[in-house]
């Protein structure tokens, strides 16, 4: 992980301010603690802040957030720069590409991801593309280690890729339609990936089997006529 | 109370108190650099770690750990805490090594070498070689104001200063922002500090990522002479320590004292020094026939005097005392003017509705400055006091923060650093709530303790003891004033205020105050005006009157002397000064004064030869003993001589008619309010930053 800093002031907006159903949101948010206690609502106040920008906090995003809670603006960018899933520079406009490279995902190829990423988009994490409609970084571990490798695109998991299925993935956010998310390789979410391969015998499902509780737990077929 | 057992000692403790402060007690000692007493507690730095039994089996933060956490042993044994174990010392050795990973070997130039907690731990706790091959962690050093430099490889991320900023300034200017080990500590896009106790942090800092820009690669610890002395900055005479190479005072430092300033003082107190190097005068002068000051000496000075007062009456002469003037000189002008019989003496500021004549504890801080944090409501009647007393704001605040506490201000609306009433600008508003009609008066009578805190905006003016008095009726009638408890508490701007009321070096039968001096100057009713270093009366408005001016830089006073009188600075002589709350300091010589320059009293008393009124001593000693047979009470160093609550009972029925004007307290300028801030490079920049910052926000809003 690196310095985290926002972005130069020639790329900050002057100003933020929340859309009408964000701030409505916003105060019935701040409206859940307890008074004296507003400055508990600056993470999701943070995130929603990013989603409504592009997907990433401005500077100027910082001071609103700080005054509409009553916060010191230091406090509010102590929070903004611990939590990585806070961009704090321009991501992508059409997809900000997390790749994750924990262990799990780097095992089953996830350096063949950024590859792609870094030849198709931009050479370094937190780079836009020429056009600037995209914009990669590697996170660490999102969570889907049975689909590995994976990535995190807003706020959809694409997972079982391939170099090739990234690259689908991507162009069809390119075309700036939203792929179907989760397994990109035909499977159903995590069932076993080519079928089964133990607990396949049918009659364990349709009723034709007896275990025996009391003794062993042995599974024997039921006597005819049970 | 509970029992615990500290490397084998069994002592009683509060069961609320740390580990650490227990092995403090047990006279065991635990390295820290986190942990401060007046502080947080963050348990970060991991370098105070103890071996516990009754408790986790592995080494435990004691600074963290309440003695209530460990439990008794099977058989009710209490609970044991050793801090020599040798596995506490593997222990803090590890703490140590992580520590010095990212920590620059800089300390032959660093600024905090000799001094620094770091460097003197290592010497107990530390490895003699790195086992570290990797590359140090770099961090880019940030700019957070004039006063304090950064050098940001050094910070071991303690956060002392981000929790002194937060905590007892109350500004939150300085943060710590990213994580791990990019962290970095920053003020919001580095902007400069707000604070007016900024300095301190240097102090707090363990280690030299934040030291002190003015004095940065001035001296070393060792070279310094130390010398204990006191503030004269504001009127709570911070007590402070002198550190002064040859000649030269090179930097001030907090000294610890409870009672008054714990162990803080303000900016414009620490980085004043600077101003006691230039701008001085160093030899007497004389305004020729030509119109221009000319260098004479001493003996042509006190001749121009001499003829000059010798063909005056009387009640044509007057004298003014300015802000710092100590105990001793005002004694000594006092005396001397009594001989040559002139009643024109004052030494508080213009208008001033204070007056020895109501008793000591009409004009003193009677709740005294540790009394704060009994009170539990307060109000601020004409101070802004974050200009007038910085160090009292941050006291005052230390009792908000512990909750059960209501303030209200009745003045020029301004930001306190905690959550208050502004309830009006004057005295319409003192009057409503003496009648009852403001909420706050019902704070203020169901308060056990409350405190009635008058600043000078409200008693300096023309109905000033109608102020007063009102206020002190207000401080009767909701209980403040009793035999237990006085709040009634009267805040002074300058260091020599209480000292000058004490001695009565007020206007005498017939005689003119301040403003009324200045008055009579500029109308001809005046000949001859002295200024004991008296700069923040309007000296263009003394008309065609000789002035002399014994001070000791060229300000307002000295441009329009007609004789300049070189004195010593508070740093060059000793003196007695007397705190808002009464209390009795001595200030010691740290330095010589430049020059030809002398100590106040010396040159009254030799000017007293040569006008023929030798003044009775001839030794700074001789002069106390004559003081303090006339004043006991300013014998009694640092203490309080008790005041009677039947003072402010007695000022409340003086009564009088009050002004509509609001209260405006007298300091603008916190960095600029006396000669010597004024010469200073240092205030001044401070207090262009002050000004940006007001006009930003201005135009902001």
């Amino acid at each position: 992980m690196a310095v985290r800093r926002l972005a130069p002031a020639e790329v900050q907006p002057a100003s933020f301010a929340f859309s009408a159903e964000n701030l409505a949101w916003a105060q019935a948010t701040i409206a859940k603690y307890p008074a004296g206690k507003q400055a508990s609502a600056v993470i999701p106040l943070l995130w929603r802040a990013q989603e409504q920008h592009d997907g990433w906090v401005s500077e100027a995003a910082i001071r609103y957030l700080a005054d509409m809670l009553g916060m010191q603006y230091i406090r509010v960018l102590e929070v903004a720069t611990f939590y990585t899933m806070f961009q704090l520079a321009p991501v992508g406009k059409k997809a900000h590409v997390q790749v994750c490279g924990t262990t799990p995902c780097m095992l089953r190829g996830s350096d063949d991801l950024i590859k792609v990423c870094k030849s198709r988009i931009a050479p370094h994490a937190h780079e836009l593309s020429a056009d600037g409609n995209f914009s990669w970084e590697e996170v660490e571990c999102l969570g889907a280690c049975v689909n590995a490798p994976m990535v995190q695109i807003w706020s959809d998991c694409y997972e079982d890729l391939t170099p090739d299925t990234l690259n689908g993935v991507l162009d069809i956010f390119e075309r700036g339609d939203k792929p179907s998310p989760g397994p990109q390789n035909g499977r159903h979410l995590s069932v076993p990936e080519g079928g089964a391969v133990t607990l396949t015998d049918p009659g364990l499902y349709d009723g034709s089997y007896r275990v025996n509780i009391v003794t062993d737990g042995s599974v024997t077929p039921k006597p005819a006529g049970e | 109370m509970a029992k615990i057992k500290i490397d084998g000692i069994e002592l009683d403790v509060a069961p609320e108190s740390t580990l650490l402060q227990a092995c403090e007690m047990a006279g065991a000692e635990v390295p820290r650099f986190c942990f401060h007493e007046r502080l947080s507690i963050a348990g970060n730095c991991r370098m105070c770690l103890v071996e516990v039994k009754g408790g986790p089996p592995k080494p435990q933060a004691s600074c963290a750990m309440a003695v209530r956490d460990l439990r008794p042993g099977p058989n009710g044994e209490a609970p044991e805490v050793f801090t020599k174990t040798p596995m506490v010392k593997k222990a803090r050795e590890g703490v140590m090594e992580f520590l010095l990973i990212n920590h620059p070997l800089d300390c032959p130039i660093c600024d905090q070498g000799g001094e620094c907690d770091l460097q003197d731990q290592a010497m107990a706790y530390g490895v003699d070689t790195s086992r570290y091959a990797e590359n140090k962690r770099a961090v880019e050093d940030k700019y957070i104001g004039p006063l304090v430099k950064t050098s940001m490889n050094r910070c071991i991320q303690c956060t002392r200063c981000v929790r002194f900023t937060n905590e007892v300034a109350g500004v939150g200017d300085l943060g710590l922002i990213s994580r791990g080990e990019d962290v970095e500590i920053t003020t919001y896009l580095e902007t400069a500090m707000r604070s007016e106790l900024q300095g301190n942090v240097v102090d707090l800092c363990p280690v030299g990522a934040l030291t002190s820009r003015p004095y940065e690669f001035t001296a070393r610890p060792w070279e310094l002479t130390k010398t204990e002395s006191v503030d004269v900055m504001d009127a709570l005479g911070s007590n402070i320590r002198v550190d002064s190479r040859g000649r030269e005072v090179l930097r001030i430092l907090p000294r610890l004292n409870e009672a008054v300033n714990e162990e803080w003082i303000s900016d414009k107190t620490r980085h004043v020094v600077d101003g006691l190097r230039t701008q001085r005068l160093d030899r007497p002068y004389l305004r020729g026939a030509d119109g221009r000051l000319k260098p004479v000496s001493w003996a042509e000075a006190f001749g121009a005097i001499a003829a000059k007062v010798k063909a005056t009456a009387p009640n044509r002469m007057a004298a003014i005392a300015g802000d710092l003037a100590s105990v001793e000189e005002l004694y000594a002008l006092k005396t001397l003017a009594t001989a040559l019989g002139i009643a024109s003496i004052d030494g508080r500021p213009a208008l001033s509705g204070l007056d020895p004549k109501f008793g000591r504890g009409s004009y003193l801080f009677n709740a005294t400055i540790e009394g704060v944090e009994a009170a539990d409501a307060v109000l601020i009647v004409g101070a802004d006091l974050r200009k007038d007393a910085p160090i009292l704001n941050a006291r005052i605040r230390k009792r908000w923060r512990q909750g059960g506490f209501k303030a209200a201000v009745i003045g020029t609306p301004v930001d306190l650093t905690y959550d208050h009433v502004h309830l009006g600008v004057g005295p319409d508003t003192l009057e409503a709530l003496a009648r009852g009609e403001l909420a706050f008066a019902e704070v203020l009578k169901a308060a056990k303790r409350p405190l009635i805190l008058v600043g000078q905006g409200a008693v300096a003016r023309a109905d000033g003891l109608a102020v007063l008095s009102a206020a002190a009726r207000l401080a009767r009638d909701v209980g403040a004033v009793s035999d237990e408890w006085n709040g009634f508490s009267v805040l002074h701007n300058g260091a020599s205020a209480v000292g000058a009321l004490d001695i009565g070096f007020v206007p005498g039968e017939g005689g003119l105050g301040t403003a009324g001096i200045v008055a009579a100057a500029g109308r001809g009713d005046l000949d001859v005006v002295v200024l004991l270093g008296a700069d923040e009366i309007d000296t263009a408005a003394l008309g065609s009157a000789f002035v002399v001016y014994l001070g000791t830089h060229g300000d307002a006073g000295a441009h329009r002397a007609d004789v300049i009188l070189p004195g010593a600075a508070y740093t060059e002589k000793s003196g007695t000064f007397v705190n808002t709350e009464g209390r009795v300091q001595l200030a010691n010589r740290a330095a010589f004064p430049p020059g030809e320059a002398r100590e106040d009293w010396a040159i009254l008393r030799a000017l007293s030869a040569v006008l023929g009124k030798t003044l009775p001593f001839d030794s700074l000693a001789g002069l106390r003993a004559k003081l303090y047979a006339a004043y006991p009470h300013l014998a009694r160093i640092d203490t309080i001589a008790p005041t009677s609550a039947g003072d402010v009972i007695a000022l409340a029925d003086v009564g009088g008619a009050m002004d509509r004007a609001g209260f405006v307290g007298p300091i603008q300028d916190f960095y600029l309010t006396n000669p010597i801030a004024r010469a200073s490079a240092v205030m001044a920049e401070c207090s262009a930053l002050a000004r940006a910052r007001t006009t930003a926000a201005a135009a902001a809003e």
